[in-house]
């Protein structure tokens, strides 16, 4: 190939690249410049603060899984939680589970029976230091000023590396659309749904506390289930704690999870 | 160069038309999965990766064991290596190619897939990994092409390209480190959370990449009559048999760990991946097992040097590349997913649909290796470097 | 130059695929501002008009952002007005013929977001 023919299309190749990384930039200071001079951003006046929610599960004042079932549906009903039966590709943000399996670091062959065969609520921990807000490559999964980890399904490429992450088994992949598995009238049309191909979980009810409500299953449990701040001494939750024995789910990971069982 | 691809027999034209049959058919059913969603795969909530993820681990693999012709002959001046580094540098073109496809396919949202940089996450792997395999693929392709230009014109490469080379010797040992951490990270995950795991992934990679560079040119060489050069494939069989050795022995550090400990974990994925686990037998189980049979009977040709350089040699490497598909493949996803996070057992198969898939990128990485290797091929018989 | 006939003929072919969307629209109508049917009850929308129309999808990113990120879920707007943070409970409050404002434009101007995959429209599941 001649040789000023070969040296002109490096040139022309060069100009191009240079030119569309340019243009990229432009468009990225051009959505900066979209902000209306004089608009401000605010938190509601009625929205609930904490440092670091937690929640504490008084396990001891449910008598069996009928007991749960409310919170449940209250839960998926809340957040439009699709009902994908017989197939281990479903959703779950708040479930039931033995003790084996919820606490399976805490195996003892002659557990009080009681224990042994309750059935314990299972949800999102919102842990202190999240393995899925680690490993999540675009940050759709994030941890929030007040310790609730929460997700923006707008951003998720559905990686699923949060699940290999999390040591719950807290999250859920949408295999398929979710509205097949929906009612034609939604449970609550003010809420959205997810779509296929992302991950969703359970969010400690931000939008709920952001208008001053407590979390569904809290309001559902009808104080068998506290909310608060665990940084407050003065809070339901840390009087709970300091006056009862707790456990948490798999502690010796160092996740730090805010939900604490009542044993 | 590129011209190289337009000159050939009738029957590379053949293969070609028939990969591209084979990627056409495969994207259809990719093209079910995009509209159906990964509800086509056998994965489920609890084993949520599965067989994509885990070729996308054994191609990185295989990307970075061109390192073992390159270190050789740049780090230790061992010429015999230099007619077949191209093969080397081209294969892990196509291998990283097929990363790159299998993460796609993998995805809910593969349309949001530039989120990733985007949104840069520097306490993601995952975000180490796009950089590492990006830099790898472009070094390669870099490396590769220059210095086969170089070898056309019958000139030595230029200067600056040497800076490259020890740059990708580098960052190839980075890209399965960086893929092991992908695992290693995780608390929660028994099989994973071993300090150990970077370096099984490396030696793992550099005895089945290499074997399976070797495989594929002696098809080449029945095919075309090139020549890789006797004392080259002595050698390089000397490293897949070293590599493969410790491979086997940092396996058997990790039942060790497992079983003198008696910690449950750590013990239940190996007790469910080669046996009974709480009254379940899995179906991977068997393949577990070929894979040790396999692997033994690989080392039982490849140690003594009489056999290791007879006829058997390549029998000894299509066991040694099945073993080790076998064992990153399928039993490192599978024994990292199961038992569950609840130690419960969830079974996973791939479906028909997802190896369909799976074949699909298989083909696109034979497609992209067929017409790199046609190229290298092409320029070594013009300038005389076929054979010895 | 070498192979000068074929490489005419393909530059030629190039330059006419390349151009062909012009070719293929001369003559044609020109664009018209799709009708879309504003709000009955309401005359206010967060920010002027003109704002609204050019930068609604930056608006909504930054609302979702504000929202979701930062806790902040009310809007102040330039005229000091406060307004919810929702698409679906504020947005669609008033603008709630999804077929003759959204969708009418976003047809004319070949632009699918998928928006109504997840926020639920108005007229329940779309």
């Amino acid at each position: 190939m001649n040789k000023s023919r070969r040296s002109f299309l490096k040139v022309a190749g060069l100009s191009a690249f240079a030119l569309s990384s340019g243009v990229a930039a432009l468009s990225s200071t051009a959505q900066a410049a979209a902000t209306m001079p004089g608009s401000s951003y605010k938190m509601g006046a009625a929205a609930l603060k904490a440092k670091r929610w937690a929640m504490v599960i008084d396990t001891r004042a449910f008598k069996g899984p009928e007991d749960y079932q409310p919170l449940i549906d209250a839960c998926h009903k809340a957040h439009n939680v699709p009902t994908i039966k017989g197939s281990n590709q479903n959703i779950k943000w708040f479930w039931l589970d033995k003790f084996d399996h919820a606490f399976p670091d805490d195996i003892n062959a002659y557990q009080a029976a009681g224990i042994k065969e309750r059935m314990f609520p299972l949800l999102c921990n919102h842990c202190t230091n999240p393995p899925c807000v680690r490993v999540c490559p675009t940050q759709a999964t994030y941890q929030m000023h007040d310790g609730i980890v929460a997700m923006d399904y707008h951003r998720c490429i559905g990686c699923r590396f949060c699940m290999a992450g999390c040591p719950y088994g807290a999250r859920s992949f949408n295999f398929m659309d979710p509205r097949k598995h929906l009612p034609k009238e939604m449970p609550n049309p003010t809420f959205p749904t997810r779509m296929i191909g992302v991950v969703e979980k359970c969010t400690f009810c931000a939008e709920r506390l952001a208008v001053g409500q407590m979390p569904a299953c809290v309001e559902a449990a009808g104080g068998r289930i506290l909310f608060g701040d665990l940084d407050d001494p003065n809070s339901d939750v840390r009087h709970a704690l300091a006056e009862n024995y707790s456990i948490r789910r798999k502690p010796n990971l160092g996740t730090q999870p805010g939900v604490y069982y009542l044993i | 160069m590129l011209e190289k691809v337009l000159t050939g027999p009738r029957t590379f034209y053949l293969w070609l038309l028939f990969l591209v049959c084979v990627i056409g058919a495969c994207g259809l059913v990719y093209w079910q999965q995009l509209q159906q969603g990964l509800s086509i795969t056998g994965m489920s909530r609890d084993v949520s990766w599965g067989l994509y993820i885990s070729q996308f681990t054994y191609f990185v693999g295989v990307a970075a064991s061109a390192v073992m012709l390159v270190l050789p002959a740049y780090f230790h001046h061992y010429k015999k290596f230099k007619r077949m580094i191209i093969f080397g540098e081209f294969m892990a073109i196509a291998a990283v190619c097929m990363c790159s496809l299998f993460i796609l396919v993998d995805l809910g949202q593969p349309q949001r897939m530039l989120n990733v940089m985007l949104h840069p996450t520097p306490n993601s792997v995952m975000f180490y990994d796009m950089m590492v395999l990006i830099g790898y693929l472009t070094l390669n392709a870099i490396i590769g092409w220059v210095t086969l230009e170089a070898e056309r014109l019958d000139v030595e490469p230029p200067k600056w390209i040497k800076p490259l080379i020890y740059l990708s010797i580098i960052w190839a040992f980075s890209i399965h480190t960086v893929t092991a951490f992908l695992y290693a990270g995780i608390p929660g995950r028994h099989y994973w959370l071993t300090a150990i795991m970077a370096a099984r992934f490396l030696s793992s990679a550099f005895c089945s990449g290499p074997a399976i560079l070797l495989l594929l040119v002696f098809i080449v060489r029945r095919l075309t009559g090139f020549e890789p050069g006797r004392d080259a494939v002595k050698t390089l069989t000397t490293i897949i048999t070293y590599a493969m050795c410790i491979n086997v022995f940092f396996y058997l550090l990790e039942i060790f760990t497992a079983f003198y400990s008696g910690i449950p974990g750590h013990q239940h994925p190996m007790t469910f991946l080669f046996g009974e686990h709480a009254g379940h037998v899995t179906w991977v189980s068997n393949w577990m097992w070929a894979a040790v049979i396999m692997a033994l009977g690989s080392l039982v040709i490849l140690i003594p040097p009489a056999w290791r350089n007879g006829p058997l040699l390549p029998f000894a490497l299509i066991m040694l590349v099945v073993a080790s598909w076998i064992d990153k493949g399928l039993g490192l996803l599978i024994g990292g997913f199961t038992p569950n996070m609840f130690e419960t057992i969830t079974d996973y198969a791939p479906t028909c649909m997802e190896i369909s898939v799976a074949l699909g990128v298989y083909a696109i990485g034979a497609l992209v290796l067929s017409l790199l290797w046609k190229i290298a091929l092409g320029v070594k018989r013009e300038a005389g470097h076929f054979s010895d | 130059m070498y192979n000068a006939k074929a490489v005419i003929v393909g530059a030629v072919i190039f330059a006419v695929l390349f151009s062909s969307p012009f070719w293929l629209n001369f003559g044609k109508d020109d664009y018209k501002r799709p009708d879309v049917v504003l709000p009955k009850n309401e005359k206010e929308c967060v920010e002027p008009v003109e704002y609204m129309r050019a930068e609604h999808m930056a608006l909504l990113n930054q609302w979702r952002d504000q929202a979701l990120r930062n806790e902040k879920r009310v809007y102040v707007s330039s005229t000091g007005k406060e307004w919810t943070i929702s698409l679906q409970n504020t947005c669609l409050k008033c603008h709630n013929d999804y077929a003759n404002f959204c969708e009418k434009c976003h047809i004319a101007n070949s632009v699918y977001p998928y928006c109504w995959t997840c926020h639920i429209t108005p007229e329940g599941k779309k």
